[in-house]
């Protein structure tokens, strides 16, 4: 193997584990965050106990949600140096806003948090998460706005004295048309992700959990929950179909290959599965809703959707024989097609099951009822995994879709690698950090399990006026 | 002052803020087989730094992000150069920010000598590849005229980087101590202080070795100043650990890291990777920078949110600042 494809691969596994955490993080700060305003507003003590319990599972998370983060920021200069030198004026930029702006607040105040019970008020307490919350919220936008300028460069020059893409407008940048479609649809999905894992816990503790008093208090949350994942849901499918439109705009490739379709056509239909070979080229049997892939990419049942084969003559004309072209070589153009079209819809299949289920145990959960049943028990357990995969599955269809090109138009992947890292080396790498993540999965999941069983704390009782003023009490949190 | 300049100057401060504050979480790491006697001091050692570990860590990734939107080509060209040496740093601290939040989550005492010994081998790696990577920089490597690096992992550990590795781990060692001389109360301060005042010699010989050395290759007389005053302050930290004042010597161990790393800067200015083949094959402040416009936009971003950031970081220390001890520890 060369190290480009031993480096592609470790592109992918690292991200995509990476992107496993970040979303629980996302939506569980929220959540969380939600909670503990709820318990400030009404003195409720279950609201309370919700945001320690969540708080917990929250925070075992977030810990590979931030170390696994680390090798992202080294990852593009490590692996992808020609890629680094070639962007950076554009794209460093942003990586650099994230640092400053969000991972000083998310770790200072989530620091905060964590330690701060006894030392803080409870209003100020409730806003330390909440700005952990913002600081992923940032996070998210900057980082996404390096995507969206890889999927749709703006804002730029490409001078060819320094052979390197220059930045000459960063408002463009930061508000690329593909981010302001991006940033929704990710952030919604975040929270879908956070409130399906809440509803999951829930329904466990609701109907297995050892504390039958405890029941209105997993209700309580089991309800909440279902909630901000139906409206997130509705959010994600609204923001994924403006997204549709922007892309069948600036990467026309992609869209065509979410179908795989080959030819042209007007009211094109969209598959929802196809049986034949792999790449769609030749089809046995297909269910398809007729003129659905023409809305979802035009807006109307009617559109024109472009072909793979004319689009890869279109782009051959446009990128095959520009001679300037350094960072490029003239290819076919199309990503591989039987993993666009699997993985989109599997995105979208997936996202919408959570969704379903979600409203489902938000109405067999309406006054006072509890579904049981070892189907109902598989269906919520597997709910918190649907949104996970929907979205590893999401980014692997627009990161495969976008193939060839790293930079779309500008730089294709095999150009953008670290040309004096031997193969050797990346192997060692991605050997390490493979063993290294695998293990934490198992650790960090045996950890989740063990608490989500062990169930909401009770409350301890507060101090008395001695205790509280005593220099040398028990601090209310230390690792 | 050229907008390459005050970013040389901005990355430089952004490492010296690394070093004086990850430093002292280092040196905890390192500690704690050491100065703890049991659990419950373990505990006492670790939740010292509880609150303010990740934020240190950040200066890290700012200072990382911060050199490729700045200077791209030397992110590029030091990131892939030094890729074995950064994966380990990498893979130390990913065990060790995973140790101190699970260490806790399971009572059982295998569970956690095991994320221990993550923490102070997290804690020993990093603290000396930096200083292994910072002896590399200054002293130049390998590159070719595409700026790329072209020697070997074995170049990068040459004597006068090993004893930069060692100067990091002494002095961030030290630094530990002293943080947690100021940081816990009764016996494990006492302890503390004592290792820090005999650990305070050691510092100032590898420290003064490292930074004679760089004096006398470089001949840089700015350079110089910094080194010498970093001296002045190594050498009042450990004064001041005989005296027992905690404060005070806290503040000169971290003065001490932040004016040799800025020594180390200015020696290396205008450089920012000089190429040991030959001189116009190094990277400096010019050839390795972005555009005008793009460090025009960043010094914007920095101006406006670097002080808030220094605001609630300082904060954090404020309402962290009590002593700890065993008795704060809940069973």
């Amino acid at each position: 193997m060369d190290p480009t494809d031993i480096a592609r691969w470790q592109f992918a596994i690292i991200t995509v584990y990476h992107f496993l955490f970040v979303p629980l993080t996302i939506g569980l700060s929220a959540i969380v965050a939600g909670y503990e305003t709820a318990w400030v507003r009404t003195r409720d003590e279950r609201w309370l106990r919700l945001t320690k319990f969540f708080g917990k599972l929250f925070l075992i998370n977030f810990a590979l949600g931030v170390v696994t983060g680390i090798v992202q920021e080294f990852q593009f200069g490590m692996n992808w140096s020609d890629y680094s030198r070639f962007v950076g004026d554009v794209f460093g930029a942003p990586l650099a806003v994230e640092g400053l702006l969000a991972f000083f607040l998310e770790s200072t105040f989530l620091g905060l948090w964590i330690f701060g019970w006894d030392r803080l008020s409870p209003r100020l307490h409730a806003s330390c998460i909440w700005l952990v919350h913002l600081g992923t919220l940032f996070s998210a936008y900057f980082i996404l706005a390096a995507n969206s300028w890889m999927q749709n460069p703006v804002g730029y020059t490409y001078n060819p004295a320094t052979g390197r893409a220059e930045m000459n407008d960063f408002a463009a940048v930061l508000f690329n048309k593909v981010q302001l479609v991006t940033f929704p649809h990710v952030v919604l999905s975040a929270y879908l992700t956070g409130a399906a894992f809440v509803v999951a816990v829930s329904f466990w503790q609701l109907t297995r959990g050892r504390r039958p008093e405890d029941r209105s208090l997993y209700r309580l949350a089991l309800r909440s929950g279902a909630v901000v994942a139906l409206v997130s849901a509705l959010g994600v499918a609204v923001s994924g179909d403006f997204q549709g439109k922007v892309m069948t705009e600036v990467q026309p490739m992609k869209m065509a290959a979410a179908e795989a379709l080959y030819d042209g056509e007007d009211s094109a239909g969209f598959s929802l599965l196809t049986i034949g070979s792999l790449d769609g080229s030749e089809e046995k049997f297909a269910i398809k809703v007729p003129g659905l892939l023409s809305f979802l990419a035009t807006g109307s049942t009617t559109g024109h959707v472009e072909g793979i084969n004319e689009l890869r003559e279109q782009y051959q004309q446009t990128y095959g024989q520009d001679p300037g072209a350094a960072y490029y070589s003239p290819g076919d153009y199309t990503p591989p097609i039987a993993v666009t079209y699997w993985t989109f819809r599997l995105m979208i299949g997936l996202g919408l099951v959570a969704a379903l289920l979600a409203g489902w145990l938000l109405w067999a959960t309406r006054r006072e009822r509890v579904p049981r049943g070892r189907t109902v028990m598989a269906a919520a357990l597997a709910l918190p995994l649907l949104p996970l995969l929907a979205n590893s599955f999401g980014w692997i269809f627009t990161e495969v879709g976008r193939q060839p090109w790293a930079v779309f138009g500008l730089m294709t992947t095999e150009h953008g690698v670290s040309p004096g890292v031997s193969t050797g080396e990346v192997l060692t790498s991605l050997t390490a950090y493979t063993l290294l993540y695998g293990l934490l999965a198992v650790v960090e999941v045996r950890l989740l399990l063990t608490y989500i069983h062990r169930g909401a704390d009770e409350l301890p009782d507060p101090p008395t006026d001695d205790e509280a003023s005593d220099p040398d009490k028990p601090l209310a949190f230390a690792y | 002052m050229e907008l390459t300049t005050v970013w040389f100057a901005l990355i430089a401060v952004l490492w010296m803020g690394y070093f004086a504050l990850e430093g002292f979480d280092f040196g905890v790491g390192m500690l704690l087989p050491v100065l703890a006697k049991n659990d419950t001091e373990r505990r006492v050692l670790i939740n010292t730094i509880g609150p303010v570990w990740d934020g240190n860590e950040v200066w890290l990734l700012v200072a990382g992000g911060a050199t490729f939107a700045a200077f791209p080509e030397w992110y590029a060209t030091l990131f892939s150069g030094f890729y074995l040496p950064l994966l380990i740093i990498l893979v130390a601290l990913i065990v060790r920010g995973v140790a101190f939040e699970y260490r806790g989550k399971r009572d059982d005492d295998r569970w956690r000598r095991r994320w221990d010994r993550c923490i102070f081998a997290g804690s020993l790696l990093p603290a000396i590849l930096w200083g292994v990577a910072f002896g590399n920089i200054v002293r130049g490597v390998r590159l070719d005229a595409h700026h790329e690096y072209v020697g070997t992992f074995f170049d990068l550990l040459n004597p006068y980087a090993i004893v930069g590795g060692l100067t990091t781990l002494t002095l961030f060692v030290l630094h530990g101590a002293v943080f947690l001389a100021l940081k816990t109360a009764g016996d494990m301060r006492q302890r503390a202080g004592v290792l820090a005042a005999r650990l305070a010699p050691a510092a100032i010989v590898v420290a003064g070795a490292f930074l004679a050395w760089t004096a006398v290759t470089h001949r840089d007389a700015i350079g110089l100043v910094f080194f010498v005053a970093a001296a002045f302050c190594l050498g009042s930290a450990a004064m001041a650990t005989r005296l027992r004042r905690e404060g005070w010597a806290f503040l000169a161990t971290g003065a001490t890291l932040v004016l040799a790393v800025f020594g180390l800067f200015v020696t290396l200015f205008p450089d920012v990777m000089p190429s040991t083949i030959a001189a116009g094959n190094s990277l400096t402040v010019h050839n390795a920078s972005s555009t005008p416009y793009t460090l025009k936009v960043m010094t914007w971003v920095a101006v406006f949110f670097t002080p808030l950031v220094l605001l609630y970081q300082g904060w954090t220390y404020w309402v962290f600042r009590k002593r700890l001890s065993v008795e704060n520890i809940p069973a």
